[in-house]
């Protein structure tokens, strides 16, 4: 009985496999046309030929795009991200640290957003039209619309210089202790949320409201259900999909689009990690990164597609 | 049953003087209200049915919900009381009117099959109700429903309830419906069109099951229809509505053998056209041979080896349930649908199978009209870039010439020439359907395929269409493939019929043969179904059946 549902979602994760190596490939292709040497870029301009010639050897540039592409996709697959060009460190530890910080800010900043987002459009849809509608839909707005970095600056001006409650360089270290992290994270925790928040709630409201012509909605409304039980018994359900997109979509963002964020409160987590080595011109470090977000971008849309799939009755139980 | 002061007296519910407004906003000018029913007065004793008749926008919905002070949309209840159980519900409050609903009074919609959320087992939605108002514990909510679903002959009583609606047929998708609103056991149910979105071999079962629950437990009923002769059979008492204004009220043998109003005669007699059939002499000028046609690549097959002919200036009635083939047909000779083997032969040559290998002149002689005229019209065009597009594309015409010939056509379906200027959404249903007419005659054609192009309307509407028609063909002599599951229409116009089964024709020939005895089990399925003006008539023909529908 599960079997159309089983051979959707391998069919999906199959789909995103065979995307995530396109995407490496461009990836790839991308920071091979970047202009520049490598050997160059680490030895300066006072590298003798010879030097060059046997750093290139070393590395492996004499070898064919496709060889070198190769040996690199195989080295990922290995779990072996090779080694930054700038400070010779293994990437993959590197990056180890910094992941588990931007998982852990995009973590507390979504436990915070999403329930806060469903439920407003929950709210929303409840009293739509009327004054808490449009104050919910005003606020969410406003708070999009403000550039993310004019919120973070505007929250370590309240919080961190005028009032401070919260430090407003959100450094972290192994082994701090939890409550210590929390504080530190609570300032950029909250810009993300701001900026998520609006985006997800509106959509939860059209997808509601959108449910709401349905027949059905009358046909509960018939049996006397009150208005919020209608919308969370009747409407809701049926409105998951869409929603679960929008969540997912902000996901990816909290993960791969803090960039800003990360640089504003000295956050040592992935985006910083990438502006800063772009800066280096490191390129392995560069595919690195892209690479994984571009994982996290597909993986999370892998699981909104499968969600929905799920959510669906007429997948799940099949005539 | 419920716990109202009026045991034995008074009536269960006794509607007085009800006013029901709407506030509407028509493009480009001021919301104005509008007054949907007009001062309304009924009443309803306990344990009894009244059925509400009359064509859309009499107002039987609107009324029939204020049982529940409920109005869709926009719609107000501004005047007058109603009293339920003694009490009236208008004072109530919103806590008072949700007490109500659900409880003492119930509602089954047209299509159970949009009704009921497709994100829940059927179970849970029968109960809902019920354990909501604390009627009854889940379990014995359960075991009630379960007892209601045997009673409605739902097939697997003990497990249907544990399916999602999308999993069940329409036809016992509104037997589940009407189990839900059977299973709190209230006063009053409100029937809005039942059976109407259902096949006719369907529509009788259904009939069936919920007169017996009616009988049974000894509900009340408000029964709305458009089509007296099914009121008929459910019915104590009837009530002809028009343009939200009483026309009569009476017991059911007056309104329908002795009615005092014209309108309600109207009504009565609504489906009696003399047409006298053609001779089948002249040889066909389209003959579909043995076609085969098929869904998904040839998986689905939907037409097999039908063969029919169309003779000049004739009519040929396809009849048959949803999923016959009826319709596929119509693709098939259009090219819409390539059939995978068989062929069409047009005035002698054969037609190329697939719609972008014919020549304009085939596409020309070859038109179509839809059941939904609606959205068969660019509602962002006039009435006469509609018609006149045809003009332009067949005949290459333009300026003064189209718009003269706009004009005649606009004459010949019985609408000004003032019509050319409107837009689509200012037309009346039948008035739609006429300008897609129109437009099928302005290409000349040979042949107009007509799907299910009465459907939609009123049964008066669609009668003056079906004259039209006639009239038409009588002028143009222009030939009528007329696809329908309604078998009074093709009394009406047809000159030969064909009836589908499941994909093929069972019984092919000249009206008159086709309709005379003996029939085979299928075509007397069909034709035993057609609820007749009669009281009485629906435990005949549940009676005299020879097999089940296929539907059920």
């Amino acid at each position: 009985m599960a079997n159309p549902i089983l051979k959707l979602i391998a069919q999906r994760i199959a789909l995103g496999l065979l995307l995530l190596l396109a995407v490496s490939v461009l990836i790839f292709a991308g920071t091979q046309i970047l202009p520049g040497d490598v050997a160059q870029s680490i030895l300066g301009q006072s590298a003798t030929p010879q030097a060059l010639a046997n750093l290139r050897q070393e590395l492996g540039l004499n070898d064919p795009a496709y060889i070198r592409y190769f040996r690199w996709l195989g080295g990922v697959l290995t779990g072996d991200l090779g080694t930054a060009l700038s400070s010779r460190q293994d990437i993959a530890h590197a990056i180890g640290g910094r992941l588990w910080n931007t998982l852990f800010l995009a973590f507390w900043a979504a436990i915070v957003s999403i329930p806060l987002a469903i439920i407003l459009g929950l709210l929303a849809v409840r009293y739509r039209n009327g004054w808490i509608d449009k104050t919910i839909s005003g606020l969410a707005l406003a708070s999009t619309s403000l550039p993310e970095f004019f919120v973070g600056y505007l929250l370590v001006y309240f919080f961190a210089v005028k009032w401070q409650i919260f430090p407003g360089i959100s450094t972290v270290y192994d082994g701090m202790p939890f409550l210590e992290r929390m504080k530190a994270i609570a300032l950029p925790a909250t810009a993300l949320t701001l900026v998520v928040l609006a985006h997800m709630m509106r959509m939860t409201r059209a997808a509601i409201l959108n449910v709401m012509q349905s027949a059905y909605i009358e046909t509960a409304e018939l049996k006397g259900l009150s208005p919020f039980e209608i919308i969370r018994k009747h409407a809701f359900p049926n409105a998951i999909a869409p929603i679960i997109n929008v969540v997912m979509l902000n996901l990816a963002f909290l993960i791969v689009g803090v960039v800003v964020i990360e640089v504003i409160f000295v956050y040592p987590g992935m985006g910083q990690y990438l502006v800063d080595h772009v800066a280096k011109r490191d390129v392995p470090v560069v595919q690195a990164v892209g690479l994984i977000f571009a994982a996290v971008y597909i993986g999370l849309n892998i699981i909104a597609d499968i969600a929905a799939i799920i959510a669906n009755p007429r997948l799940r139980h099949p005539k | 049953m419920a716990k109202a002061p009026s045991d034995g007296s008074g009536p269960l519910l006794d509607i007085r003087n009800l006013r029901i407004e709407a506030k509407i906003y028509p493009p480009g000018e001021a919301p104005r209200t509008i007054t949907l029913v007009h001062d309304v007065s009924l009443s309803l004793q306990k344990g009894k049915v009244l059925g509400l008749i009359g064509e859309s926008g009499a107002g039987k919905s609107t009324i029939g919900l204020s049982s529940m002070a409920y109005g869709r949309g926009g719609v107000k209840i501004t005047g007058g009381e109603i009293i339920l159980n003694g009490r009236d519900i208008r004072k109530g409050g919103t806590q008072g009117i949700r007490a109500l609903r659900g409880r003492e009074v119930c509602y089954v919609a047209q299509s159970a099959a949009a009704a009921f959320n497709p994100a829940h087992r059927l179970m849970d939605q029968v109960v809902e109700a019920s354990i909501l108002h604390g009627v009854a514990t889940r379990a014995e909510a359960e075991k009630r429903a379960v007892a209601l679903f045997k009673k409605l002959s739902l097939p697997d009583p003990e497990n249907i309830g544990q399916r999602f609606p999308h999993q069940v047929s329409g036809g016992q998708l509104q037997r589940v419906m009407t189990a839900m609103a059977l299973c709190s056991e209230p006063d009053l149910i409100v029937f809005d069109e039942p059976t109407t979105a259902l096949d006719v071999t369907t529509q009788i079962d259904v009939l069936a099951a919920i007169k017996e629950a009616i009988r049974d437990t000894g509900v009340a009923a408000l029964y709305i229809s458009h089509d007296l002769a099914v009121v008929a059979q459910v019915s104590d008492e009837i009530m002809v509505l028009r343009h939200g204004k009483l026309v009569e009220w009476g017991g059911t043998r007056q309104i329908i053998k002795e009615p005092r109003q014209e309108y309600t005669s109207a009504l009565v007699s609504v489906h009696e056209i003399e047409h006298v059939e053609k001779k089948p002499g002249a040889t066909p000028f389209l003959s579909v041979r043995n076609i085969t046609a098929a869904y998904g690549g040839g998986k689905i097959k939907v037409l097999e080896n039908v063969s029919v002919d169309i003779l000049p200036g004739q009519t040929l009635a396809v009849v048959g349930e949803s999923g016959s083939g009826k319709s596929t047909l119509a693709r098939a000779i259009t090219g819409l649908l390539p059939p995978e083997q068989g062929s069409i032969t047009f005035a002698g040559r054969t037609l190329s199978n697939r719609l972008a290998d014919r020549s304009r002149d085939d596409l020309r002689e070859l038109q179509m009209i839809y059941q939904m005229a609606d959205v068969a019209m660019n509602p962002r065009q006039t009435v006469g870039t509609i018609i006149g597009r045809p003009l332009e594309f067949y005949f290459g015409m333009g300026g003064t010439e189209r718009d003269k010939r706009i004009a005649e056509l606009l004459d010949k379906i019985e609408m000004g020439r003032a019509f050319a200027d409107r837009y689509p959404a200012e037309l009346s249903g039948g008035q739609k359907q006429r300008v897609c007419i129109a437009r099928a005659l302005a290409a000349k054609p040979r042949l107009i395929i007509c799907d299910e192009v009465t459907s939609a309307l009123d049964p008066l509407v669609a009668n003056g269409i079906l004259k039209l028609l006639l009239e038409l063909q009588a002028e143009e002599g222009v030939a009528y493939l007329f696809i329908t599951h309604d078998l009074a229409t093709v009394k009406s116009i047809a000159d030969s019929i064909a009836v589908m089964y499941r994909g093929e024709v069972v019984r092919y020939g000249p009206k008159s043969e086709v309709l005379k005895p003996p029939f085979d089990a299928y075509t007397d399925l069909l034709l035993s179904s057609v609820p007749e003006m009669e009281i009485g008539w629906l435990e005949k023909a549940i009676k005299g059946r020879r097999m089940e529908s296929a539907g059920n």
